[in-house]
């Protein structure tokens, strides 16, 4: 494969599609497949073949608004429908070439409430525009294109230079440089070097990396296969959560695409590079999304982390220098290498370059995957892009960074988001969950609930996550239940700073972020349970019992 | 075998010492011979494999996957994964099986499923119904739908009702935050949950 090739197929692709008039793409994603859009999308193709019009109907991965599921995208309208049903087939179809949306029902609001306006895709340019089993669709919109760049006129080098130019940093929740963590890389020494992208999507409320894989996984691949040449790695490994069928299936898929075409296997694009990619499937384990315990995993074993020192870096995989990046960091390495890394790092804060994929949910208008560039606030994306709180409730806190984040109130909602900002704030960016929540929210019960999981979720391996999260749900469960006094409370803050500074990984570091954010916010709530035996939001439900034994103590 | 040494995690892991002796040992299935130890360039002294535990042409499917990965003791979670999608859950015939085919300790197979959630060692019921209990799920109400679901099914998560019918559990985010509070039926994903839809779903199983 060479350029010119690479251009051949691109221009073949853009033949078939220049035979039409007109495209419609219907989102199969995993959102939208739950809606039935797989019947969507077989009504649109009955009709589009009775008509004379010229028209195809395409598959596509995630649109973004799943709110709004099932959706379909016009080509070259632009225009979107939400809340499709196999009845608005004829009239979709009957409308191609009109002036928009007239005669139909207003159900489809071709606007989509401006959900749309104010975002910039970049990591999801591909999502709802080409079919993600289809290589050649990839091929025609750019893709592989910065893959073959960079094997025929850059070294690894000057790949590396490219993406630590472009200040990309993590997109995984670290936020560490990517440049500086693929030259580390490329400098140990080593016979055998690997690469692994971490799709083990762990943290409950995001569901980007799932995204991308099911509606463009060409672009993971490219980026893990430019990061091989940087490094000089020939194995690539892709984890993903089991609980991921589709896009499990969709990636197997691609890969086998990738291989047809030659992007991944012996002599690459006419070079001596070679590299291929297998895939590794999760088997429910949090702590696996943390890279010591993922190598863990991947080796067949149970995953828990070990002490670092030493590093993936210089010991990963089979004792091997191996470079762990997530699947959204992956995802955004073909743009950077294609536009080169200035492009990159004209967009976003001083230190927080590019764009971030974040899923908005909770309590929200329009939930949904956005695209937006750093340094928008949380307002913008909250009220403008996701539309408010619904039914009239008032805003009360956004979480980010799932069990290792934070809630944030009010008082933050024109904070910029870049990850500097948000640890400043007593949150994290995370790997993107972004869950707003409204007035009948219990903060004290959100962090029990946040404790819960980090609970259940340690791996055992060290003591203070092991018990120490065992002993801060008791005592949040004490307070839910209005049985706590203030000792607890003290208690409660001290073993957030032990749990907090002695764990051995991620998980148990971060888990007391949840208690402490709030704490930090909504210390008022703690203390309308502890001293007043009341919920402000009336989640928490206190026995009579104790409501009177704490009334007895008030009146006496 | 110290941790410094390069590739001593993993041995240690997987064949629990790595003193060079000929003995092989019997475990459970009479007769059958399995690596003590290994010789040299790392390779097991003995690399007979076991018999497959019965006729079931399932057992054909989990070899292949072994077969795929070169029978390599790394292939242990890949190998798991499709005794539980082949035949529903792992059993101790079975989890003995992969372990002595992978030449994995007894042990460290059980560990690791013992470990991962998504590893079932108990025989799903004829459907099953799965709760998401992710932040997003949560936010909207998910608890009620578990607490209904225990109220219908008279089960709590992770469990089956006697008849086999119905196996109730939960599951940490499938990633369809989108349409919270999501439910599973029978893998089948439906979003917007509400209390008043599952119980009916529900009923539609246990009377049937």
């Amino acid at each position: 494969m060479n350029v010119e090739e690479l251009h051949e197929i691109a221009a073949a692709a853009q033949e078939e599609r220049a035979k039409f008039d007109y495209e419609i793409n219907v989102c199969m994603g995993t959102g939208c497949l739950s809606q039935h859009s797989d019947k969507v999308k077989a009504a649109i193709e009955k009709e589009a073949a009775g008509c004379e019009k010229k028209c195809h109907v395409r598959r596509t991965g995630c649109m973004g608004l799943c709110a709004a599921g099932p959706l379909v995208l016009m080509e070259p309208s632009e225009m979107r429908f939400g809340h499709v049903h196999e009845g608005d087939a004829k009239a979709i179809v009957a409308s191609l070439g009109g002036d928009g949306a007239g005669g139909l029902d207003p159900r489809l609001d071709p606007h989509l409430g401006g959900y749309f306006d104010g975002q910039t895709h970049v990591v999801l340019e591909n999502s709802g525009h080409i079919d993600p089993e289809k290589i050649d669709e990839y091929i025609a919109r750019g893709g592989y294109e910065a893959l073959v760049k960079a094997l025929t006129d850059m070294n690894p080098g000057s790949v590396i230079e490219q993406i630590s130019k472009s200040g990309l940093r993590g997109r995984g929740g670290g936020g560490y440089p990517t440049g500086l963590k693929w030259d580390t890389v490329a400098k140990v020494k080593g016979a055998q070097k690997y690469v692994i992208c971490n799709g083990d999507e762990g943290d409950p409320g995001a569901f980007m990396d799932r995204s991308v894989l099911e509606s463009d996984p060409q672009r993971v691949i490219e980026g893990m296969a430019i990061a091989a040449y940087a490094i000089g790695a020939t194995k690539g490994y892709i984890y993903v959560r089991a609980e991921y069928p589709l896009a499990v299936q969709r990636l197997t898929v691609a890969l086998r695409e990738a291989r047809r075409r030659g992007f991944l296997g012996n002599g690459i694009c006419e070079t001596t590079f070679t590299f291929d990619i297998d895939i590794r499937l999760g088997a429910g384990a949090f702590v696996c999304g943390e890279e010591t315990a993922l190598i863990a995993s991947i080796e067949g074993q149970r995953g828990t982390p070990r002490p670092r020192p030493p590093y993936p870096a210089v010991s990963g995989l089979w004792g091997d220098p191996t470079l762990i990046n997530n699947v959204e960091t992956f995802a955004n390495v073909a743009p950077i290498i294609r536009h080169g890394g200035e492009w990159f790092s004209s967009m976003g804060t001083a230190r927080s370059k590019g764009t971030k994929v974040f899923a908005l949910t909770g309590k929200i208008q329009r939930t949904g995957l956005v695209e937006v560039p750093m340094g928008m606030t949380l307002r913008q994306i909250i009220f403008g892009i996701g539309g408010g709180v619904p039914d009239g409730r008032k805003f009360k806190a956004v979480q980010t960074g799932g069990p290792s984040g934070g809630c944030l109130p009010e008082e933050h909602l024109d904070l910029s988001i870049s990850y500097d900002a948000l640890i400043s704030a007593g949150s994290m960016m995370g790997s993107g969950g972004m869950i707003v929540m409204d007035d009948t929210s219990c903060m004290v019960s959100v962090a029990r609930f946040f404790m819960e999981f980090c609970m259940t979720e340690s791996c055992g391996k060290c003591v203070p996550c092991r018990a120490g999260t065992v002993q801060m749900f008791e005592l949040l469960t004490k307070i839910t239940k209005g049985e706590a006094t203030h000792r607890d409370l003290d208690r409660l803050t001290e073993l957030c700073e032990v749990v907090g500074a002695t764990s051995l990984c991620g998980l148990g570091q971060t888990a007391p972020n949840p208690v402490l954010s709030t704490l930090r916010y909504f210390k008022h709530e703690y203390l309308a349970h502890i001293d007043e035996k009341r919920c402000p939001a009336g989640v928490c439900e206190f026995s009579p019992a104790t409501v009177d034994a704490h009334r007895g103590e008030v009146h006496a | 075998m110290g941790i410094g040494s390069r590739r001593g995690r993993n041995d240690c892991a997987g064949r629990g010492c790595r003193i060079v002796c000929n003995a092989t040992v019997e475990i459970g299935n009479p007769g059958l011979r399995l690596p003590l130890a290994v010789g040299e360039n790392n390779m097991p002294l003995y690399a007979e494999r076991p018999p497959l535990p019965s006729d079931d042409k399932r057992w054909r499917i989990v070899n292949g996957t072994m077969r795929k990965h070169g029978y390599s003791r790394n292939a242990l979670i890949e190998t798991l994964h499709t005794v539980q999608s082949s035949f529903g859950f792992l059993d101790e015939p079975s989890i003995r099986f992969v372990a002595q085919s992978l030449r994995v300790p007894l042990s460290q197979a059980y560990g690791v499923v013992t470990f991962y959630h998504f590893f079932s060692l108990k025989p799903p019921g004829r459907h099953t119904c799965t709760i998401c209990t992710g932040t997003a799920c949560y936010i909207k109400g998910s608890d009620k739908l578990v607490a209904q679901t225990e109220k219908v099914l008279h089960i709590h998560p992770g469990m089956t009702t006697p008849d086999g019918e119905v196996s109730f559990t939960t599951a940490r985010c499938v990633g369809a935050c989108g349409r919270a509070p999501v439910a599973l039926f029978d893998g089948e994903l439906s979003g917007q949950m509400e209390a008043a839809e599952l119980t009916q779903q529900l009923e539609r199983w246990t009377t049937q």
